[in-house]
């Protein structure tokens, strides 16, 4: 940690000498550590320290940035020296710069994000949670007969940033993933599906065994899916698709989007967009969150920022950049992944959980779809037009008759969240985004 | 090729001897093959929004990944610094999925070789020296996009280009580098009318200089049709659901071909048994009409390469001919283990991802029908000319992939432009439900990325005009 602020200082400094009028650094430094099993056997083994630099630089209201793996003196600074050449050839953009001075803070909660037990696992017995993972699966169900393997990741990330104006943060964070993917087959074909638990502690991961039965069920479940004729009814979303929906709607309000204008929910703060009883956060302080962080990739304090409050939206997701166009307030959303410009990033973006129990949801169906999977790319968030390729279980009378699958669902996102009739109480967190179990009233299935 | 020697050996000093101990030591602990995959990437992006340079990124990576494989297993690790003790420390731990004794012995590693057959034109300008050029580029386009209309409201236009320095060596003796060069201009556009918004998206590349982009690829022509498809959109009618007659137009729609047959052609789904086409080579699949073919030494296209992320020269494969399935895609390890021949598409994202069986570019062979003809014969129907993306679960052989532009036919001429949908299908069996093939196979503009296990690589697709008796039509108008 010590050596990356070391670093980082450095890197303002040549940004300051080069002629840059401001700059910030980001730096990340990973531990990574992944196994793949598959039928008892190791299949790949992986483990690597890898860092990265991220740098921005503004010359006047000019802007440019880079990125390298290589942290050796001599080629950052040669970076920083293009860098701050590259800004000089950029546009002069108003709204360009670092965050205000004054937003900047020096303390910060502990977010309980490391979990220094993690260290304590020795490769091998790393490597037995992924065999038992998938042994537990492929135990689990007689049709399970084969398997993609199961995989175990481990990875602990220290972060530092530092900018011209004086800031300097670090935090560090571990998280690990277990995930399980067996395959089902009968004499109609195979079928596979996977579970996965995601955790920053160590005792807050599924066990293996859970994690292998779970998947194990939900693949074997789809055996014998078959397609549907083409109809109109209730659809209920599991939490893992549910969670897909977010994401979209995650894309819908970020400030890129709203002051691109190719948002289906540009121009809407305070009107109604979603069924009351919705409530939907980003909360980037949430205790030990697979998204928390206490600052954003641009130094600016993370928050719990409302989105949509019983059924009305109440803001966008905001970096420096975007709550200058719109005239709004950064809200620590600031996000570089990849080539080092700041976008707007999910920091824990869920749906927040309501009464129903699942099985509750899925008894209220008298004909309908439960959907596990879906594949595609077909959601357009600049008109919300919403069509899908979806893998299920037919629904009737409250119960689950047979899979079905080569069916679409399709709608647009925006008389779908309107028409949220039920919300399940197991939000599930795998990733930042996550949900609970939702019935969306009426949806078109188009099949056979 | 203007450099004569591979930049590794000429900048970072790297030795014969260096990858000779480097191997050793990957293979200190036993195991039966080891290999080296060095990295220096470099890449330039510059994106042009509400008619201001919004950003300018440059990007230096550099690494090498290590690898073990001791039967089945595979041993990787990585290190984003070159220097010796880095390397040896990333190839021990490598090593550490083998075993047995070492096996002992010196591993010889010849001269690298320049595998260059031509595919590529490699930029002689540096990059740097570029930018003034390249910004005028995304200006002509941004005002191209804008003068198509005046509903256009937003136009994006990002372009970015790539150079990647690559060298391989391996236990079994070969040592080879190549320079790959790679860019892409992409418009979005935004329409908008009373209140109604809609987008448009169009680009183009391939393992080209920036030249590409001042003769066969005009950004103006890009940019215009961007604002085409935004918009057309602005009257586009809900789209019908249900089962119909399908016209995929020639090019893009190729990847149907990519989701419903590649990906389960790869070689490690079949190996393991988990693909529905597991089993099915020397079957029927597809209707005498149907060749498919997957060829990486295309020139210039954006999945072609001269030797694939393992050092093996790529190929022309035939996957489908005249219906009936002729092979996979193969990586060293599945193509060792299953006893079948290489066909050099063990590809990676970087030196920090382990290589796997992955296409290159995949289109299906020109046919006889002139595609009027072929609209012609259908009373109702889609005809989708442009799409957005596509998926697969290979287990289940079930694909999908997202018209952006669509329109109805009805009685044999094209009618009314329809919303975005998707459309479904089952890899394995949509092949013999083609009843037409047209004579005007085109490859896309090369804009391809393809995701497997977390790794993204630049790939290509093309088509003929083709009709599908029967595909599932996912709209919203029963």
């Amino acid at each position: 940690m010590h050596e990356l602020k070391q670093i980082a200082e450095r890197v303002i400094k040549r940004a300051n000498k080069s002629g840059a009028s401001a700059a910030d650094v980001m730096l990340r430094e990973d531990d990574t550590f992944s196994v793949n099993v598959r039928m008892g056997e190791i299949e790949t083994l992986k483990e690597a320290i890898s860092r990265s630099l991220l740098l921005r630089v503004f010359v006047g209201k000019r802007t440019a940035t880079s990125h390298t793996s290589d942290l050796s003196e001599s080629l950052t600074d040669k970076l920083v020296d293009e860098t701050v050449e590259m800004a000089r050839l950029t546009s002069e953009d108003d709204s360009g710069g670092l965050p205000e001075r004054s937003i900047f803070q020096s303390e910060f909660p502990d977010l309980n994000l490391l979990d220094p037990a993690w260290e304590n696992l020795k490769p091998e017995q790393r490597i037995n949670l992924a065999l038992r993972t998938e042994a537990a699966a492929l135990k689990a169900d007689k049709a399970i007969v084969n398997s993609e393997g199961a995989a175990f990741e481990y990875a602990r990330s220290r972060v530092t940033l530092a900018n011209s104006l004086g800031f300097l943060g670090a935090y560090e964070g571990t998280v690990s993933t277990l995930v399980c993917v067996p395959v089902a087959q009968c004499k109609d074909g195979m079928q596979r599906d996977h579970w996965m638990s995601a955790a920053r502690h160590c005792n807050h991961l599924e066990s293996p065994e859970e994690v292998g039965k779970k998947a194990a069920e939900r693949a074997a479940r789809r055996l014998g899916a078959r397609k549907i004729p083409t109809c109109q009814v209730p659809v209920v979303f599991d939490p893992l698709t549910a969670r897909s929906l977010l994401s979209h709607i995650f894309e819908a309000v970020a400030g890129g989007s709203i002051y691109r204008r190719g948002s289906f929910l540009v121009d809407q703060i305070g009107q109604t967009v979603a069924a009351p009883g919705v409530t939907l956060v980003d909360d980037a302080r949430l205790p030990a969150g697979l998204g928390s962080a206490p600052f954003d990739d641009e130094g600016v304090p993370t928050q719990m920022t409302p989105i949509i409050e019983n059924g009305v939206l109440r803001n966008y997701l905001h970096s420096a950049y975007t709550a200058r166009k719109l005239g709004s307030r950064p809200t620590g959303n600031g996000s570089r992944a990849g080539s080092g410009v700041v976008s707007i990033g999910p920091t824990n973006f869920y749906l927040k959980g309501g009464s129903q129990t699942p099985e509750e949801i899925i008894a209220s169906v008298k004909a309908g779809l439960y959907v596990v999977e879906l594949i595609g790319f077909g959601v357009n968030t600049v008109t919300g037009d919403y069509s899908r390729g979806a893998v299920g279980l037919w629904i009737e009378n409250g119960k689950f008759v047979h899979p079905v699958q080569e069916v679409t669902i399709a709608g647009n996102l925006r008389g779908m969240l309107k028409n949220i009739e039920m919300i399940g109480s197991d939000v599930t967190f795998v990733g930042s985004i996550a949900a609970p179990t939702l019935k969306i009233g009426n949806m078109v299935i188009s099949g056979a | 090729m203007e450099v004569s020697k591979s930049t590794f050996f000429e900048n970072y000093n790297v030795t014969g001897s260096d990858l000779e101990a480097y191997l050793g030591e990957a293979l200190s602990r036993g195991g039966d093959y080891a290999d080296l995959y060095f990295e220096y990437r470099i890449t330039h992006s510059i994106v042009l929004e509400e008619q201001i340079v919004k950003s300018a990124t440059k990007g230096v990576n550099i690494g090498v990944g290590v690898r073990v494989v001791s039967g089945e297993k595979t041993g990787y690790a990585y290190s984003d610094d070159l220097n010796r003790e880095h390397i040896i420390k990333a190839a021990r731990t490598a090593a550490f999925i083998a075993s047995s004794s070492a096996q002992g012995g010196r591993i010889g590693i010849p001269n690298p070789i320049a595998q260059d057959r031509g595919l590529y034109s490699v930029p002689v300008v540096p990059a740097n020296l570029e930018i003034a050029q390249k910004i005028r580029l995304l200006e002509e386009a941004d005002q191209a996009a804008r003068g198509y209309d005046p509903r256009i409201k937003q136009v994006q236009v990002s372009y970015i280009d790539e150079t990647k320095h690559v060298l391989i060596a391996t236990s079994d003796g070969r040592c080879s580098w190549d320079l790959q060069p790679l860019v892409r201009l992409n418009v979005m556009c935004i329409a908008e009318e009373s209140g109604q918004r809609q987008s448009g998206y169009q680009g183009g590349g391939g393992r080209r200089a920036l030249d590409v982009f001042t003769g066969e690829l005009d950004p103006k022509e890009l940019a215009c049709e961007s604002a085409r498809q935004a918009i057309l959109q602005l009257r586009a009618i809900d789209t019908p659901a249900g089962s119909m007659e399908v016209v995929l137009g020639p090019g893009w729609p190729g990847i149907l071909l990519h989701e419903a047959i590649g990906h389960g052609l790869e070689a490690d789904f079949n190996r393991k048994k988990t693909s529905a086409f597991s089993g099915l080579i020397g079957q029927k699949v597809g209707s005498e009409l149907c060749t498919v073919v997957d060829d990486g030494t295309i020139p210039f296209r954006r999945g072609s390469l001269n030797m694939d992320d393992e050092g093996n020269p790529t190929h022309k494969t035939v996957l489908i001919e005249k219906g009936v399935l002729q092979g996979y895609l193969q990586d060293r390890l599945s193509s060792k283990l299953m006893n079948s021949p290489l066909t050099g598409n063990g590809r990676r994202q970087s030196y920090d991802h382990i290589p796997m069986p992955r296409m290159t570019n995949t289109f299906m062979m020109a046919g006889e029908s002139a595609p009027e003809d072929i609209i012609k014969s259908v009373k109702k129907g889609l005809y989708a000319v442009h799409f957005g993306g596509g998926q697969v679960d290979i287990t289940s052989g079930k694909f999908v992939f997202s018209a952006s532009e669509a329109y109805l036919i009805e009685g044999g001429r094209i009618t009314a432009p329809v919303k975005g949908a998707t459309l479904i299908g089952d890899g394995p069996t949509v092949l013999r439900q083609v009843t037409a093939v047209g004579n005007d196979l085109k490859l896309d503009h090369g804009v391809g990325i393809c995701g497997k296990d977390g790794q993204t690589i630049p790939v290509s697709v093309g088509l003929p005009t083709i009709k599908i008796r029967e595909i599932t039509v996912g709209g919203t108008e029963k």
